[in-house]
């Protein structure tokens, strides 16, 4: 176990430097710079501010001392936002981020297991085509669409549930959860049919049930353990792709989390922050990653 | 009974978070206003930002010499209880409030002014508005790096209360500048205390630190989410005051801030979205305004470029232009349509209105120039990504085609791309949009000066350029307006640019909102308004 982590540690640098240096060129290369703007700045105004943020440098001395900054933690200051460091947007955006990933993890947990164990139950009846062409409508229908409709409904037409922002108002977390959980709920419950109709065929549950165990235990206890393996091995991934895909339900409600302020850095080509986030972002899908790969391990002897 | 249980649960979630009463509907009580307030702010150093919602923000936090009144626009005093101007309008003396204090108690003095105009005119501080004060003796000079001393410039405070201002010329707008945030006061303690005067990005801006002289104090500033500002009691006029708290809400979603206007969220908002716009018009009329505004959206030639370095094409193409059919059919926002780039002002100056739309003309004009049918080069409109601009472009190119049977292709591009090639000049044609800065044409003709950053056509006209030159050195209004008007005579015969329409400001309002006049600069000082039942 210990080898493994420290082998995946080991992949894990070249694949930031290679993101760094990937992200530094594109950044710079991109038309356009941080400081062009509808009021046009004089050539005299642009050299002072290109001094001040030292974009004057050769490309390779800017890369450099880039490189140097982050080594230390220091992520440079905010283009767009002259007063704050990226560390600091980072820190304001994060919890934010995070919290709706987790929401939307609990809600996809909930609603996908329990729809995927009672697909797996009954097998090719109503309980199982329903959940399961639900499952696939789910996995289709993208956060775009998705979040609009459901504001229309709950929040327009209905006005039960507000239609914007992040703890300002009682439930206005309820939507954004819906709308980022409902594809991974979609996930979660073919994965948990697939590997509770595994499960359900084998032996020792034959055992079980023949030893006059109840239903429930059944399930719960014996099952369940085995059957999501496969869930669990993609929580990982999951909770990588929840927070770093974020952004569009970030930007359909207004959430002020890391995802918006992603989107937000590349329109505005504010440099420093676009490459603060995308090390960020690698960090976490790489660390997600090597965690679900740690928990299915340790479920799974096999894995070992 | 489990999913009884459950379903109980559910329904009561969903059902208590109902809006029964909403932060617009307890304003009345409370006297604080929810505004929407576009994207978010990039800063709140009225040195250093440039954009709208910053000056929203910063007209609650800061308050210049004067104010603007909110509905005519005309200066009133601010900061300045009265102010004389010497006989040939070149001197300005301004008599300092003796009861206007910084939030934190200290007095405002003429020191503080300039103090910040050193600082908006320091090189190294890399300032984007400095030109707002060129018209101030030795302000550009300064500026520029020629002169190194400020005691040079124009700007003496005699006492701290009197503060005397020197201009190259009788600049007859010169008192509206002051009304604009770049030229507002700064507390110098403070940003001395976090930085220096050049620094840029210093944490003196932040809830805690920022010590303004606005009617209003800095209260809290959650990124992305909401800025609010509370009463200050040490503002000079505070018992006029009538608004408790603002709430700027940073939202760039239009139909987000719909929605929450729509659930009583919002008491303004910032913008409607076009598709709505004619659905509230009939349904909302009293909550939907439409109000003038000093803008004009325009298509920019690149003058540099083959064909339309021929006067008769650049003629021509807007002789093509039916702009009483885009506004009736494409922009639909209760725009005029534009036939000066200065947008008729009937209390201030009126421009020459010669543009015209005559197909025939426009086609005869193109064959003297050489383009015969179907011999015009292919070539391409350059534009920003909106859907607005992209309806727009798509109408222009139909006319095009059908009057003129020229072939123009559309580039959509993303803002800074667009930025940047407009910057560089690559493009034929190019739309753009400028909102002027304070109530006067000068905010519109002075930027189409040879070589001027936002002229970015490569046109150069040596008259219109000496035409501006004289004007502002007018002492009388009439005289300087006659003078703009023919500088204007000869930019509409030119067209470097052709206008399109003069913008308007649409927008939402709670009826429970009073004092929220319409005025061409969209401003709205935050003393005037209050919310009522």
């Amino acid at each position: 176990m210990f080898e493994l982590i420290l082998k995946r540690l080991g992949t894990a640098i070249p694949v930031l430097l290679a993101v760094i240096t990937l992200t530094f060129l594109m950044v710079h290369s991109a038309p356009g710079g941080p400081f062009d703007a509808e009021k046009a700045v004089t050539p005299e105004v642009l050299a002072k501010l290109n001094e001040k943020y030292n974009l004057d440098a050769p490309l390779w001395e800017q890369y450099s001392d880039y490189l140097f900054g982050v080594v230390q933690g220091d992520f440079g200051p905010s283009f767009r936002y002259p007063s704050r460091s990226v560390t600091e947007l980072i820190t304001i955006g994060l919890p934010i981020t995070f919290e709706l990933a987790v929401y939307a993890i609990i809600f996809a947990l909930m609603l996908g297991v329990s729809a995927g164990v009672l697909g797996a139950l009954k097998p090719n009846t109503l309980y199982d085509y329903v959940p399961m062409t639900t499952a696939m409508l789910g996995i289709c229908v993208p956060s775009i669409i998705l979040g609009p409709s459901l504001i229309l409904i709950f929040g327009i037409w209905l006005e039960w549930l507000p239609v914007g922002g992040w703890g300002d108002i009682p439930g206005d977390k309820i939507l954004p959860t819906i709308t980022l959980g409902t594809a991974y709920a979609a996930y979660c419950a073919r994965l948990t049919r697939g590997g509770m109709l595994e499960i359900l065929n084998q032996d020792f549950i034959r055992t079980a049930r023949a030893k006059g165990l109840s239903e429930f235990r059944v399930v719960v206890v014996h099952a369940l353990r085995g059957g999501l393996t496969p869930v669990i091995a993609f929580l990982g991934p999951a909770m990588a792709g929840l927070l770093a895909g974020s952004f569009v339900v970030e930007t359909i409600f207004g959430i002020p989390g890391l995802g918006r302020f992603y989107v937000e850095a590349a329109f505005n080509r504010d440099y420093t922050m676009i490459l603060g986030s995308s090390i960020f972002f690698s960090t976490l899908i790489i660390f997600f990653n090597l965690l679900s790969d740690v928990i299915a391990a340790s479920i799974n002897p096999k894995l070992r | 009974m489990r999913l009884r249980i459950l379903l109980l649960l559910l329904s009561f979630v969903l059902f208590s978070c109902g809006p029964s009463e909403t932060p617009v509907s307890r304003a009345h009580i409370d006297s604080i206003l929810y505004m929407g307030n576009g994207t978010e702010p990039q800063g709140l150093d009225p040195h250093v930002v440039t954009g709208v919602p910053e000056s929203h923000i910063l007209m609650a936090l800061l308050e210049g010499l004067v104010i603007r009144h909110p509905e005519g626009l005309d200066p009133l005093p601010g900061v300045a209880e009265s102010w004389d101007i010497s006989g040939d309008g070149k001197t300005y003396t301004f008599n300092i409030r003796s009861t206007a204090l910084w939030s934190n108690g200290d007095p405002v003095t003429a020191h503080d002014f300039v103090y910040a105009w050193k600082r908006m005119l320091i090189p190294s501080l890399g300032s984007k508005y400095p030109d707002m004060l060129y018209d101030v003796v030795n302000a550009e000079e300064f500026n520029k790096g020629v002169i190194k001393d400020f005691n040079l410039v124009g700007v003496k405070a005699i006492n701290d209360k009197t503060l005397e201002v020197k201009l190259k010329n009788p600049a007859t707008y010169f008192i509206g500048l002051l009304a604009h945030y770049t030229t507002r006061p700064v507390h110098k303690a403070t940003i001395e205390k976090f930085g220096s005067i050049d620094t840029i990005g210093s944490q003196w801006t932040r809830p805690g630190n920022f010590i303004g002289n606005g009617p209003f104090t800095l209260n809290e500033w959650k990124l992305n989410k909401v800025l609010t500002v509370k009463k200050s009691s040490n503002y000079w006029d505070a018992e006029n005051v009538k608004l408790n708290e603002i709430h700027f809400f940073p939202i760039d979603n239009t139909s987000r801030e719909d929605l929450m206007f729509r659930s009583g969220q919002l008491h303004v908002t910032s913008t409607v979205p076009p598709e709505k716009v004619e659905v509230y018009r009939e349904q909302y009329p009293d909550t939907i305004h439409i109000d003038p505004y000093y803008g004009t959206y325009y298509y920019r030639f690149n003058t540099e470029r083959e064909p339309f370095d021929n006067k008769l094409v650049r003629q021509a193409l807007s002789l093509a232009l039916d702009r009483r059919q885009i506004v009736e059919k494409v922009s639909k926002g209760g725009q005029s349509p534009a036939f000066s780039f200065t947008p008729p002002d009937p209390n201030n100056y009126y421009p020459p209105t010669s543009l015209d739309f005559n197909p025939e003309k426009a086609k005869e004009l193109l064959k003297k120039a050489g383009y015969e049918d179907g011999s015009f080069p292919d070539f391409e409109l350059l534009y920003n990504t909106s859907e607005g601009h992209q309806k727009l472009a798509q109408a222009v190119q139909q006319m095009w085609r059908t009057n003129l049977g020229i072939n123009m292709t559309l580039a959509n591009t993303d803002w800074k791309v667009y930025l940047s090639r407009q910057s560089v000049g690559d493009f034929s044609i190019s739309r753009a949009g400028w909102i002027g800065d304070y109530h006067d044409p000068k905010t519109f003709l002075d930027m189409m000066v040879t070589g001027r950053g936002n002229n970015q056509t490569g046109w150069s006209n040596l008259e219109y350029d000496n035409l501006l030159v004289e004007a502002a050195k007018s002492t009388s209004q009439k005289q300087r307006f006659d003078l703009l008007y023919k500088a204007e005579e000869i930019l509409m015969d030119e067209l470097p640019i052709i206008p399109v329409y003069t913008y308007t400001r649409i927008y939402m309002l709670h009826e429970s909102v009073k004092g929220w006049n319409p005025n061409l600069l969209d401003s709205h000082p935050y003393q005037f308004v209050s919310i009522e039942n």
